[in-house]
């Protein structure tokens, strides 16, 4: 009984300490003055446009991984072609690797001297686009590859003798057995490209209203000691992740209780 | 008619199927007994289109179909593990072959009806796969690969999944169910038993090749090797001669022609009793007798009685 009880408490206090309470403490730290003063902290034109930025980055990056992630895992796992072992490693790359490097191989890439010089990536919103879908590409092809080996190819196979075509099939066959791990694996990339600093950071150059994400604002506001424009911005941040999970649990049960 | 000529299927070094050629008759059911390993499930999906031969030629109905793909030929398939959709309901499931040839919804629904009644899940049609047994998933599978109107049928190791109960109860109602439909079919097993019980004729399969193709009468009477008349069912080897074991007659007194033997072992399986026996010379045979018969001679453990073949076969080319 004691031991129940003890394990219970040291992972919610765990999470307690690691997780809510930092989180907590943003939310408070922000509110303190009341609503207003943090109300026009976020609204300022730097914040405001450090928000757009922030969703421009994360509307591209999430269908363009959502659908690579798609693709690269009914590769990985229906197809045995050359190099595929390595594709499957060279996927998880992206978790493996330091963001700051990412960042910095795109400036050596693109920036100033670099193979692809003069494309206006580096210090402009494409450069940040590319650091985004780079560091956020794993997530999808994480949740889809087990399912789709879980799920083998004798429902698949049904389907073709029953007259079903490779793309009758996936609609109707594949994608219903994969969407929830899709969808698990949206949920990650988004909150992944949301929180995205450290490659961003390297190749956005910083220009306040130009290049800044919300996280590069945050880090702005905080060394400028701005610090309701700070957390007003963080907690921006962690309502739109919170908002991206919510989303999703509220979808789930439906499919769940059927 | 199913007709399969030459059929070769390699699996890198390993040789699924050397040389396969056989004939299914139109309206038939077929048996493809073997072990594990012996091709038939690979023929049976070479037939479906489901893998292609490396050699060979493929017909159905007349038709080579060898290189076309498994929506164009018109097979229906069941497999051992059901291959249900598991998003779908039992409805849906069975509805899918016919929803894909975009059949009039009136139409969907009347014959989706008709085989939910066939296969006795009428009142399950709203049930997804998980809320099934075992036993009815299969019978799904059934309808839903009947539902397209398949030329041929063709069912791998459809019950082996099942428990043994379940699994003879199914075997009787997919006999039943030929004789409604007349379905040219084509059933995969390594179960003699189910084999002999179910077919009209026996394929027996061994390490890619076919060992002997005859009904399961034939087959038991006339097996034509070792392999074949071990596979159908139980044999003592007594040198050159094979026995099976309702051969084998049990004397208490020598008379010339008998060997002796003790009884080792008495099995009683309800109505027959398995005497297992040891020659003197450390052979170890089993006899099958009925419960009377051992009643009458008073066989114990231990006891010393003499052998008498009534029926043996001896291979000419096992020697």
């Amino acid at each position: 009984m004691i031991g129940k009880y003890a394990v219970r408490f040291a992972s919610l206090a765990y999470l307690g300490g690691l997780l809510a309470a930092p989180v907590a403490y943003v939310f408070w730290r922000t509110f303190r003055h009341g609503f207003a003063p943090a109300w026009d902290a976020v609204t300022t034109p730097e914040a405001l446009h450090a928000l757009k930025v922030t969703l421009i980055l994360t509307g591209i990056a999430v269908p363009a991984n959502t659908l690579f992630g798609v693709l690269a895992a009914l590769a990985i796992v229906r197809y045995r072609f050359p190099g595929s072992g390595i594709f499957n490693a060279i996927v998880d790359l992206p978790l493996a690797l330091s963001p700051v490097v990412v960042g910095l191989a795109l400036l050596l890439l693109y920036g100033r001297g670099g193979w692809l010089d003069g494309h206006h990536i580096v210090f402009a919103l494409p450069g940040m686009v590319l650091a985004t879908m780079f560091v956020s590409l794993p997530f999808v092809v994480r949740e889809v590859v087990p399912v789709l080996r879980e799920i083998g190819t004798e429902q698949e196979q049904a389907a073709a003798t029953l007259g079903a075509s490779g793309w009758q099939t996936f609609w109707r066959v594949t994608w219903p057995a994969i969407r929830w791990a899709t969808a698990y694996g949206v949920v990650l990339t988004t909150a992944r490209a949301l929180g995205e600093f450290g490659a961003v950071s390297v190749v956005s150059g910083r220009l306040a209203g130009q290049t800044e994400s919300l996280t590069l604002y945050v880090q702005d506001r905080y060394q400028g000691f701005d610090e309701t424009g700070a957390y007003a911005a963080a907690v921006v941040l962690a309502l739109l992740a919170v908002t991206t999970l919510l989303l999703m649990t509220a979808l789930r049960p439906k499919e769940q209780t059927r | 008619m199913i007709e399969a000529r030459g059929i070769v299927k390699r699996f890198g070094d390993f040789t699924a199927l050397d040389g396969v050629t056989v004939e299914v008759e139109r309206g038939s059911l077929t048996a493809l007994l073997g072990p594990s390993g012996s091709g038939k499930s690979t023929l049976l999906r070479v037939i479906a289109g489901l893998e292609q031969p490396d050699e060979g030629v493929v017909c159905l109905e007349g038709q080579d179909v060898t290189g076309v793909a498994p929506q164009e030929r018109g097979v229906g398939f069941v497999f051992q593990h059901y291959a249900a959709f598991k998003h779908m309901t039992v409805w849906e499931n069975v509805a899918f072959g016919l929803k894909i040839r975009r059949r009039p919804r009136a139409e969907v629904k009347q014959r989706v009806a008709e085989l939910l009644e066939l296969v006795q899940l009428a009142r399950l049609g709203d049930r997804y796969p998980a809320q099934l047994s075992g036993g009815q998933r299969q019978r799904m599978g059934l309808a839903r690969a009947l539902a397209v109107d398949p030329k041929v049928l063709l069912l791998d190791e459809p019950f082996g999944a099942l428990d043994a109960r379940v699994r003879k109860e199914l075997r009787a109602w997919l006999r039943r169910l030929h004789d409604e439909t007349h379905t040219t079919t084509v059933i995969v097993t390594h179960d003699q038993e189910e084999a002999m019980e179910v077919a009209d004729r026996v394929v027996v399969m061994n390490a890619g090749t076919i060992e002997q193709a005859a009904p399961p009468r034939e087959l038991y009477d006339h097996p034509a090797n070792e392999f074949v008349m071990s596979f159908v069912g139980p044999v003592n080897q007594l040198g050159d001669a094979f026995i099976r074991p309702h051969d084998v007659e049990l004397l208490l007194e020598p008379n010339g022609a008998t060997q002796e033997a003790m009884v080792q072992r008495l099995v009683h399986l309800g109505f027959e009793v398995r005497v297992e026996l040891v020659r003197d010379d450390g052979e170890v045979l089993s006899a099958q007798l009925t419960r009377e018969q051992v009643e009458s001679l008073e066989l114990q453990r231990g006891q010393i009685v003499y052998v008498r073949p009534t029926r043996q076969t001896v291979f000419a080319d096992s020697a």
